[in-house]
């Protein structure tokens, strides 16, 4: 089974070749069936090597196919080949198993969408690249991918390109992860350089996690610093995160499987597969790699609680929680990122195509605001959205509680103000969905449902007036009255058929249930790191953590009272309208963080280029255009000289030539 | 060695001559024969370039299917032919891109003269590639600069004239150096070693008793008429108005072909005959290469014509090879000969979909075109793959070339690979900016109803878009053909100059536990952030 590595990536790739050449032909909705049969196949392999890796002893769990050479040059080897190992296989079964259902779903999603097939032709190379992202067996592979989902997101983040704002989310997703990409390259040549491979691991020993241990420490550092500025690109953390929250401008289970699920974790998974060379560095950078995930994780969520577009509120929270996951790399906690990875991709995944659910059944809709009282209406997208945020809340049983439990006590052995952060990070975070499901399925409906809705219209035909009563407008001003004016018909509100809400319930059932997988009551029962311990324990560099047992309940305590007072709050303000929302334009404009990038590059930056232009049409083709004019001039006196052919001008040369040869060889021979 | 009966390489040479004389007593009335004649020749060269390389013996460093016939004995100047791993792939991207040429676009007046120029054109560029006697390579270098003239300036755009004059003048100025240099190492070779006057490379390259500072001169009047040719900043301000003047097919040779004559020459001439010149001038051609890597990716992004667009991300793509060129390392040179295949497919396939648009909207101006993906989804299919392609995207054929001449370059030149690091960031922003506002949006006016990419274009495309695929996959049979000779090229450097290549580069730093420390202790001064000055000594 272990020789197969090589079909899990393959079928995807199998399905795109076949859709690039028939997609059209198949049309809908047989492309989107194919696509996810070939994804589906693709789980199924991948569930087959992963009992294969557990029948093995621990440690031999790890094979490499190599199919061919890559990049062969000098003493460079590049393989073309995939790594099956406890952290590749967790990665690969969460990215096919989730990439299935987002595909199904999207079968239900893009129904009549002209480009119906494209989609999904775009949907299996992405899965396919994200594959070789996780499978490679070297860091080129790692890049091969890593570029591969950079090329998908941006193909898919302008599918819709008659909008010119989804063309410029797409061109800034993808030149913002060059930003990143430009330290993923560094990083491979320091490597190279030092130890003349790009080889994760080899039989002999000789890869770069196994060699770690022979690197300077500036190299590594060096190594692993310019890696982490890879990922803060991909995995959108501060100062590079801007493009993500833009590239909601995609369809929505773009939204669900990229950047939620699978290739905005990249980031995480690179600096996991290389703990080795981490723990090789100088203490800075990890500790740097903590405070940029801390303070992203906490920065993003003061702007979540401000949005009004419900996939904004998700782009952002999704922003904060790989903030989490950078804190757990930064204080060595790589289980826990992990398994806060894995349990995010279950409820975020399941938030966001929750979120299309309800766009789809609010005909487009995006705005909070004209929301409300959707429960009742879409009873399917409901109970499993708020089970999506009880997990993303904190609350036990449910999965996030577990991951997020552990990250906050890695950070409180590292260094209690982390700890901190991540706390006050947790209760908004609880604070920002529940506004968001009160928001959206509590309340009255704040917008007129046509004729044949199920449910009762308090504010009959005025949809204004039902939006004035709403809280929310007190703090957002009389624009949110005057501003959205087109969206003002009634709409029939529907739920979605059962190929988008089937997703929705095995998301909602693993969200729930997820946690189990890694649960702290005793080491028998820590599955995950019990089988990544081969990956992590490479080096030794997981964390080691002494705290008390009553410190940890403790933890676990005031993390719970903090998701819960931040569900009290939103209650008061968002549900039964008794305190006034805290929404400061400040915050719902991202701290203007965005806008002043923006306002540079469109001025100053714009400036540059042109003044580069410039510099090249009047001085340096002006010089050349001079000499000519002096030479015409001139020539226009000697007119003798002058004749307009070409062949004279050959001539002038070849006497010239003739002349300085006269001299060199005169000057040589002395 | 190559014992096949016939001579091939004069065969490449000859066969578009013999078709360019063919096409010159075919009736002034019957210009489909004309086109049809040509086509046959460059077809039939394309077949004998392809056997060529199916029949190169790959492990071998040396000049294959090498001929000799006297020419002018007195001068010791003969017609010698040979190819190598050097000049295999550029042989072939030649045969290649002609018949494309002439099956991408039609002339729209004069169609005989117009082929016949286009078939001399490609006899004196296999003639470049494939010259190993250096008056022979001269005239060859200068015999291609007439047909190029005569083609922007007859069958061009708008300013034709003062662009093809521009190309004409610029380039032999570069090329009079050139021949300053030639004849005088020449003759200075026959002084320093007896016996009799030779212009054969090989023996130039091997036996030759000059002096340090003459060698450094000689170097530099080739490097001008390479650098000119390339275009390396600042000798560049030709390329854009010849390219964005010239018609469609003199663009494709231009950028695929022609581009390289430079390039080769700084790989055979500048850097096999002066090896301790090549290692002395590398910082100032690196630093060069290294402003043209940005510069152009800059200036490129601003353009507000797609066809100068194009122009300038060729000086930044050149850029990148003449960078791996003169860092001298096994990976960096291999990068650099693979890099020049490369852009020889990508540029000439982006400049044949703007000819195509030229034709369906009678303009370039990027602010005229809006929102074509609606109408034309496949020709924007394409032309997302081939940017793709140019940007760098790894799995297709830019990015295989640019990461061997980054990662090479990086253990010599490590700043210098830094900054052009950020040239790779730069080619996504001009190239995606330029299809935003091309094939995005809401198209308006006449964009609405353009016509989609016709069945001819898109097999005329075809085997490009299957080259860019191909060798981004598997470039290894190509790396194959070129490693033994950039190997004995770096060794011949080796021999010539206080030069020697990182160990890393030929694996003897990645062996056992102890050289590898070694190696990351080498490795490890440049790697902190204060900024030391060895990086200097070992590339200079």
């Amino acid at each position: 089974m272990l020789d197969l590595i090589w079909l899990i990536p393959a079928l995807p790739l199998a399905g795109f070749l076949v859709l690039v050449v028939a997609g059209r032909r198949l049309g809908e909705p047989l492309a989107g069936w194919l696509a996810t049969a070939m994804v589906a196949a693709s789980f199924v392999v991948t569930v087959g090597v992963f009992l294969a890796l557990l029948g093995e002893p621990e440690e031999e769990r790890a094979a490499t196919v190599e199919l061919f050479t890559w990049l062969p040059a000098g003493s460079l080897e590049v393989s073309f080949g995939f790594l099956a190992d406890p952290l590749s296989i967790t990665m690969a079964l969460f990215v096919t198993g989730i990439g299935a259902l987002i595909h199904l779903y999207s079968i239900g999603y893009m129904h009549g969408d002209a480009n119906f097939s494209k989609f999904f032709v775009y949907l299996n190379l992405f899965v396919f690249s994200m594959l070789c992202l996780v499978l490679g067996d070297n860091l080129l592979m790692t890049f091969l991918g890593w570029e591969g989902v950079g090329t998908c997101s941006y193909l898919l983040i302008s599918f819709w390109f008659g909008n010119e704002a989804n063309a410029s989310a797409g061109k800034k997703a993808f030149v913002t992860n060059r930003i990143g990409d430009f330290g993923f390259m560094l990083a491979m040549f320091v490597a190279f350089g030092a130890l003349g491979t790009l080889q994760y691991v080899t039989e002999d020993g000789g890869g770069v996690l196994q060699r770690a241990g022979e690197l300077a420490p500036v190299t590594a550092t060096a190594i692993a610093g310019l890696l982490f500025v890879g990922a803060i690109g991909k995995s959108a953390q501060f100062p590079l995160y801007v493009w993500l929250p833009d590239a909601m401008a995609g369809p929505t289970p773009v939204s669900a499987l990229i950047h939620a699920a699978t290739m905005v974790t990249s980031g995480i998974y690179l600096l996991t597969r290389v703990n080795p060379i981490i723990g090789e560095s100088f203490d800075w950078l990890p500790t740097t790699i903590a405070w940029v995930g801390a303070g992203t994780a906490l920065f993003a969520a003061t702007i979540a609680v401000a949005q009004h577009d419900i996939k904004k509120v998700l782009a952002y929270s999704t922003v904060s929680q790989l903030g989490y996951m950078f804190l757990a790399v930064g204080v060595g906690a790589y289980v826990p990122a992990v398994f806060h990875m894995v349990t995010h991709a279950f409820f975020k995944a399941l938030l966001f195509l929750g979120s299309g659910s309800v766009i789809h059944g609010m005909h487009e809709e995006q705005d909070m605001r004209r929301m409300g009282g959707l429960r009742a209406l879409m009873p399917i997208t409901a109970v499993t959205f708020i089970v999506g945020w009880l997990a993303i809340a904190g609350i036990p049983p449910f999965a996030g509680f577990w991951s997020k439990d552990e990250i906050l006590l890695y950070a409180f052995a590292e260094n209690p103000a982390l700890w901190a952060i991540g706390l006050v990070t947790a209760l908004l975070t609880a604070y920002y969905m529940s506004r968001q499901v009160f928001l959206v399925f509590f309340g009255r409906p704040r917008f007129a449902i046509a004729e044949g809705g199920a449910a009762a219209d308090d504010h009959g035909a005025s949809p204004t007036a039902a939006i004035a009563a709403g809280a929310e407008t007190e703090t957002a001003g009389a624009g949110s009255t005057t501003g959205h004016a087109p969206a003002h018909r009634p709409i029939h509100v529907h739920e979605s058929p059962w190929l988008m809400t089937l997703p929705l319930v095995v998301l909602a059932g693993l969200a729930l249930v997820g946690g189990a997988m890694q649960l702290p009551f005793s080491s028998d029962v820590h599955f995950l790191g019990d089988w990544l311990h081969p990956v992590i324990g490479l080096a030794e560099n997981e964390a080691e953590i002494h705290v008390a047992t009553g410190t940890k309940v403790a933890l676990a305590i005031v993390a719970v009272v903090a998701g819960l007072a931040g569900i009290a709050v939103a209650a008061r303000v968002y549900l039964q309208r008794r305190a006034r929302a805290v929404e400061p334009a400040l915050l719902e404009q991202a701290w203007r963080y965005d806008a002043a990038i923006s306002a540079f590059v469109a001025g100053p930056g714009r400036s540059g280029f042109e003044g580069a232009a410039a510099f090249d049409g009047r001085i340096v083709d002006g010089a050349v255009n001079g000499t000519a004019t002096v030479v015409r001039v001139v020539a226009d006196r000697l007119r003798l000289a002058q004749s307009g052919y070409v062949r004279s001008y050959a001539l002038g040369v070849a006497v010239g030539a003739v002349v300085l040869v006269g001299l060199f060889l005169s000057r040589a021979s002395l | 060695m190559n014992d096949i009966g016939f001579s091939i390489l004069s065969a490449l040479i000859v066969l578009p001559a013999v078709g360019a004389a063919a096409v010159a007593v075919v009736s002034r009335r019957r210009p489909e024969v004309a086109r049809q004649v040509a086509l046959l020749s460059t077809v039939l060269t394309a077949a004998l370039a392809f056997w060529l390389v199916a029949d190169f013996e790959s492990g071998e460093a040396g000049f294959q299917y090498t001929e000799a016939v006297e020419w002018i004995p007195s001068l010791g100047i003969a017609w010698r032919l040979g190819v190598d791993g050097i000049s295999l792939f550029l042989v072939v991207l030649t045969g290649l891109l002609f018949p494309i040429a002439i099956l991408g676009a039609t002339p729209h007046h004069d169609h005989k003269p117009y082929y016949a120029w286009l078939l001399l054109l490609q006899a004196g560029c296999m003639g470049v590639f494939l010259a190993t006697d250096l008056f022979l390579f001269f005239v060859m270098f200068e015999i291609v600069l007439v047909p190029m003239y005569f083609l922007i300036g007859g069958w061009g755009y708008g300013e034709r004239v003062y662009a093809a004059t521009k190309f004409f003048l610029f380039t032999m100025l570069g090329s009079a150096f050139m021949l300053v240099a030639i004849i005088a190492l020449a003759v200075l070779n026959q002084r320093a070693v007896g016996g009799d006057l030779t212009f054969e490379l090989m023996a130039l390259a091997t036996n030759q008793g000059i002096g340090q500072e003459t060698a450094r001169l000689l170097f530099s009047g080739f490097a001008v008429a390479f650098a000119v040719k390339v275009p390396l900043f600042p000798l560049h301000t030709w390329l854009p108005d010849a390219h964005t003047q010239a018609p469609t097919a003199g663009s494709v040779i231009l950028a695929g072909v022609m581009l390289k004559l430079g390039t080769y020459g700084f790989l055979r001439y500048c850097v096999f005959l002066f090896p301790e010149a090549a290692d002395w001038a590398g910082p100032v051609l690196v630093t060069l290469a290294v402003i043209g890597i940005t510069y152009g990716a800059v200036v490129a992004a601003v353009q507000k014509d797609l066809k100068r667009l194009v122009a300038y991300s060729s000086v930044a793509h050149l850029g990148f090879i003449v960078l791996g060129t003169f860092a001298l390392t096994t990976q960096s040179m291999q990068g650099a000969v693979l890099q020049a295949v490369n852009h020889g497919i990508s540029t000439p396939a982006l400049f044949l979909l703007v000819g195509f648009l030229y034709e369906r909207r009678h303009t370039r101006e990027i602010a005229a075109l809006k929102g074509l993906q609606k109408a034309a989804p496949v020709m924007a299919a394409v032309f997302t793959l081939v940017m793709l392609s140019s940007i760098g995207v790894p799995g297709l054929n830019g990015f295989a070339g640019e990461f061997l001449i980054l990662i090479g370059s990086f253990l010599t030149y490590r700043w210098w690979t830094v900054v052009a690091v950020v040239g790779v960031i730069l080619a996504s922003v001009y190239l995606l900016w330029a299809f935003q506002r091309v094939f995005h949006g809401e198209p308006d006016g006449d964009n609405a109803s353009i016509k989609d990419l016709t069945v001819r274009e898109g097999l005329v495309l075809a085997p490009l878009l299957g080259l860019i695929v191909f060798l981004g996959v598997y470039p290894k049979p190509v790396l194959e053909r070129i490693e033994p000779s950039v190997d004995t090229l770096i060794a011949h450097v080796e021999a010539g100059s206080d030069y020697t290549q990182p160990p890393v580069a030929i694996g003897g730093g990645a062996g056992g536990g102890g050289a590898a420390i070694d190696g990351a202790e080498t490795i490890e001064p440049g790697t902190v952030t204060v900024l030391d000055d060895e990086d200097e000594g070992e590339g200079g």
